[in-house]
């Protein structure tokens, strides 16, 4: 009640409240100066062939493929040179004929600026294609079209790169009734799919009927926002032959282009933080990654090239169709030169985009734009000030978080708060950066604080599991000794000397020691737990012994625990008591260890959170376990410059 | 490396802070137009005190000095200072409130962004407790004096604490309607027949009502250039009128109407520049209201029950004890968040 009088008041004020027919605005967001007009003015122009081919294995989210060529092999178009290994990856393909003259390390376009591995081909100039199968989709078995996808190296061509197979496989749980279609390309510069729906409108909208005959979806809704008019033309004259299919023009409001956001524009569904737009019915495909499932499907062809927006300080801004591969400096040659002046080279947009590490670097699946940058384009920021918690960042926020407070937070180390506060359900877009009157660069604060609490998470996860192993242990040893103590009662009861029997018995305390240091890495609770478990045990042992008080025959052994608690085990008539207690003991643990699973899992969970990109992939979940390697390995790196970053802003 | 967002269009915290002193400007004409030029005087005073005690402390706290000192903010405490004191006050006034505004309030709590009070109100707090009877002792408007002083007058006295031979100072002086109401309701006497002197105008005090009109149009200016939302002035405004009116309803003989409320005293400039101060303030849209809505109850409590004659100062104050717990339980809906 009161929130809605104060959001109506707001729009009141800020004469926002006309609101578009059948278009749910979400809260805040910026208009960045769109700097479109640039490179729209040429048509998309196929780029010749290189002398040199590098393809990085890791062009997508998750497993990195296996390779199936080896150096000197010559290979055909299309033909696939790295195949999907692990449910969430996706193949590489030749893009030309030519020859494998390098399987190596090299540096690819990643923020980290680490090599990675790649495949060099030489091309032959002859462009030869191996012979193409096309598929009759519409009297195709579903589940085989999403089986071939795999083998199609398509993925998510919006920049998040999540393999394509994965999206349209039907998980059980949901049913897909809308297929949502992102064209709203919110990022200035962008604009290769505008171009792409300017020239091959009908196209895609034979991939969109492929896509939707795949999900079993029922409705199709593309989403462009009013900056596109020619392409919005394009695409609902196209879209007139499909049923069910509507264009909705949503207006130019950075980052509509974002999955959730442009789900709640279109639909006005919110997608739940913790739920993938999939539990919701509700599927995302970039335009560009549909018209890749278009030209597998009916001309057999694999993922091979993408349009390539080449613009900012550069003679000639165009869009290009480029081969994967194709060293950058092509593409910039292409486009008429690096004007005098240009420092270095973005890739993706200027608010989430970042900078390329070298020149020397292949264009890849996720390169949707490279910026040319001059320090006019981009001045570098002034130092930052003290935040004066103006709430301007909290205004642009277009997840309604309190960026103000966020920073408070990261900034001092106050990880628990900062996730308390919904961190992970910061989507990176860079509003509240881009509206900071302190130029605070508060992105990269969140960066860091979800790296650290990513790595805590990692750390505790192998804390829990080493625990969990440890409890599994303990759990066998108690296990055999009962099972000891109860032969050992057989045999005095039968008579039999027990002298050899307690030598047994005391090689398990010694055992115990040698696997010490492991419960010396579990935390804190996990001792209390085996502490209180210990003392159960003891008292149950105890009790039982009190119930036998008078029987004749008594052992001595040690109950081994992380406590080193040791007590008088049962006699031979309480035994059948001891056992009882001790599988409730046992029950115990497995409730104990079934807690730290979910634990985990939800750590998972939120995990999950950290992946979630703007750009056209909705849910990352598994996308997330790759990106935490990745975090890992450059979590020193961030760190240091997080660490550096705060100092700057400390003056 | 990851350094995005490369573009950004946000004003300069100086823009900000310039524009909120551009639109004191008109009050600032008003107050010399009702006033006299004495105003300018203890503007430039404490001007000039807040720059350099904020030169000084940085440069002991090793902070550099051009930056911080360009943003003006020290400035706005200044300006807001001045316009709350008495226009006569004497210049050491000046500098001991500005001083404490900045050294006290502000830098030795971190300076700008980490001060949680309002720095001017801490200024002018310090001087109603350490110097009440100057603090209320306001110079009649120019239109009622008996009087008039001249600018080189008003200069002379700042300075030297002497008149022109001849004035004395109770010629050159009255009460302040808030003040003045007090008293006499005091004394027994009924709104109506005290409301007849004078000192009160058509809506508050007279002359005085001109500066806050002017106020309030420079809080306007400011909400049309999106320096300040909308939330607090509303919610400062509002809740003030409201508990004036259910007070006035009930007794109007005891009660001023809310208008008088509104127009006298500090109500606007507190509500347009004093609680919009963003540091010592609440961050979340809810919070923006209730922390408004408060310091507009206190500020009446005051006026009508306390010690003083007006409330605003200690309002505020009391009120930013109260942020960090307004915005912990405030906090907005998370998108994808269910409404809890």
């Amino acid at each position: 009640m009161m929130n809605s009088i104060i959001q109506f008041a707001s729009k009141l004020v800020r004469g926002q409240t006309g609101e578009t027919a059948d278009i749910y605005k979400f809260h805040g967001g910026v208009h960045p100066d769109g700097h479109k007009q640039e490179s729209t003015t040429r048509p998309i122009t196929k780029l010749s062939i290189p002398e040199k081919l590098v393809l990085p294995l890791r062009q997508h989210v998750g497993h990195i493929p296996k390779v199936k060529v080896q150096v000197g092999d010559r290979v055909l178009k299309g033909q696939m040179l790295a195949e999907a290994e692990g449910t969430v990856s996706a193949a590489i393909h030749a893009p030309t004929s030519g020859t494998i003259t390098a399987i190596s390390e090299q540096v690819i376009p990643h923020p980290s600026g680490l090599p990675d591995m790649c495949v060099t081909l030489t091309p032959d100039g002859k462009d030869e294609w191996i012979p193409l199968q096309t598929t009759d989709w519409r009297n195709t078995d579903k589940n085989t079209l999403i089986a071939s996808l795999r083998s199609s190296g398509i993925v998510g061509m919006g920049g998040a790169t999540f393999p394509t197979q994965i999206k349209v496989r039907a998980d059980g749980k949901s049913h897909i009734h809308t297929l949502v279609i992102n064209a709203a390309e919110c990022e200035p510069y962008i604009t290769c799919d505008d171009m792409l729906i300017r020239e091959r409108a009908d196209e895609i909208v034979k991939g969109m009927e492929i896509v939707k005959f795949l999900l079993g979806a029922e409705h199709c809704i593309v989403g462009i926002e009013d900056n596109k008019p020619e392409a919005t033309i394009a695409m609902t004259a196209a879209c007139k032959a499909l049923t069910n299919t509507t264009v909705k023009v949503v207006p130019t409001l950075y980052p509509s282009g974002d999955a959730r956001r442009l789900i709640h524009l279109v639909l006005g569904i919110e997608i739940p933080h913790d739920r993938r737009s999939t539990d919701v019915g509700v599927q995302v495909f970039n335009i560009a990654t549909v018209l890749a499932i278009y030209r597998y499907f009916t001309f057999g062809e694999p993922a091979t090239s993408r349009i390539v927006t080449m613009t900012g300080s550069v003679n000639s801004p165009q869009n290009f169709e480029v081969l994967f591969g194709t060293p950058l400096q092509t593409l910039i040659d292409a486009a008429g030169g690096a004007k005098s002046g240009t420092t270095h080279f973005i890739m993706g947009g200027p608010m989430m985009g970042f900078d390329l590490p070298t020149i020397n670097v292949p264009v890849t699946k996720a390169a949707n734009c490279i910026i040319a940058a001059t320090p006019d384009l981009f001045a570098p920021p002034p130092p930052a000030m003290p935040c004066i918690r103006c709430a301007r960042c909290a205004d642009a926020c277009p997840v309604n978080l309190q960026p103000q407070e966020l920073y408070w937070f990261s900034k001092s180390d106050n990880f628990e708060k900062a996730y308390d506060y919904k961190l992970f359900d910061c989507i990176e877009c860079g509003c509240c950066s881009y509206v900071c009157p302190s130029n605070i660069p508060l992105v990269q604060y969140y960066r860091y604080a979800k790296s650290e609490i990513i790595a805590a998470d990692k750390a505790k996860e192998a804390a829990d599991l080493a625990r969990e192993r440890n409890e599994f242990r303990l759990a066998r040893i108690e296990r055999e000794k009962l099972e000891r103590a109860q032969k050992h009662a057989e045999r005095a009861a039968s008579g039999k000397a027990e002298a050899t029997k307690a030598g047994e018995a005391k090689t398990a305390p010694a055992k115990t020691e040698t696997d010490k240091p492991a419960a010396a890495a579990t935390t804190d609770d996990a001792k209390k737990a085996a502490i209180a478990a210990a003392i159960e045990r003891a008292k149950a042992l105890k009790a039982a012994a009190a119930q036998a008080d008078d029987t004749p025959e008594k052992t001595e052994t040690e109950t081994t625990s992380t406590a080193h608690t040791s007590s008088e085990t049962a006699p031979a008539e309480a035994d059948q008591d001891a056992q009882a207690k001790a599988e409730q003991a046992k029950k115990d643990k497995q409730a104990l260890i079934a807690a730290a699973i979910e634990r985990a899992k939800a750590q998972k969970l939120a995990a999950a959170q950290a992946g979630i990109s703007p750009k056209n992939v909705e849910d990352a979940s598994p996308a997330v376990q790759a990106e935490i390697n990745e975090i890992d390995a450059i979590r020193e790196k961030a760190l240091q410059t997080g660490k550096a970053k705060a100092s700057d802003s400390e003056d | 490396m990851n350094r995005s967002p490369y573009i950004t269009n946000a004003p300069a915290v100086s823009s900000i802070m310039l524009k909120v002193l551009l639109a004191l400007v008109p009050g600032i004409f008003a107050y010399a137009w009702i006033y006299g030029g004495g105003i300018l005087v203890t503007i430039s005073l404490a001007t000039t005190t807040a720059l350099a005690a904020e030169a000084a402390l940085l440069k002991i706290r090793q902070r550099p000095i051009r930056p911080y000192l360009s943003d003006l903010s020290a400035v706005v405490t200044a300006w807001i200072l001045a316009l709350a004191l008495p226009p006569l006050a004497p210049w050491w006034l000046v500098v001991v409130g500005t001083f404490f505004a900045i050294v006290i309030a502000k830098q030795l709590y971190g300076g700008l962004g980490y001060n949680p009070f309002n720095p001017a109100m801490v200024g002018y707090a310090v001087l109603l407790i350490s110097f009440p009877l100057i603090m209320t002792k306001w110079p009649a408007p120019l239109i009622l004096a008996q009087t008039k002083l001249s600018f080189m007058d008003q200069l002379h006295f700042i300075f030297s604490n002497t008149l022109p031979a001849g004035i004395k100072i109770d010629a050159v002086t009255s009460a302040t309607p808030l003040d003045y109401l007090k008293t006499q309701l005091m004394l027994k006497h009924e709104i109506t027949a005290i409301m007849q002197a004078p000192i009160f105008g058509i809506f508050g005090a007279k002359g005085g009502e001109f500066v806050t009109a002017a106020y309030l149009l420079g809080g306007l200016y400011l909400i049309q250039q999106r320096i300040i939302s909308w939330h607090l002035p509303t919610a400062f405004l509002g809740a003030l009128a409201a508990i004036s009116l259910a007070f006035y309803a009930v007794n109007p003989a005891h009660f001023a109407d809310p208008l008088f409320h509104l127009m006298s005293g500090a109500s606007m400039l507190c509500a347009f520049f004093i609680i919009t101060d963003p540091v010592s303030g609440p961050t979340t849209p809810r919070g923006k209201l209730y922390f408004a809505a408060g310091a507009a109850v206190l500020t009446y409590l005051i006026r009508t029950y306390g010690g003083y004659p007006d409330g605003v100062a200690f309002a505020v104050l009391l009120m930013n004890m109260c942020v960090p717990l307004i915005d912990a339980h405030t906090q907005p809906r998370v998108f994808g968040h269910p409404k809890d």
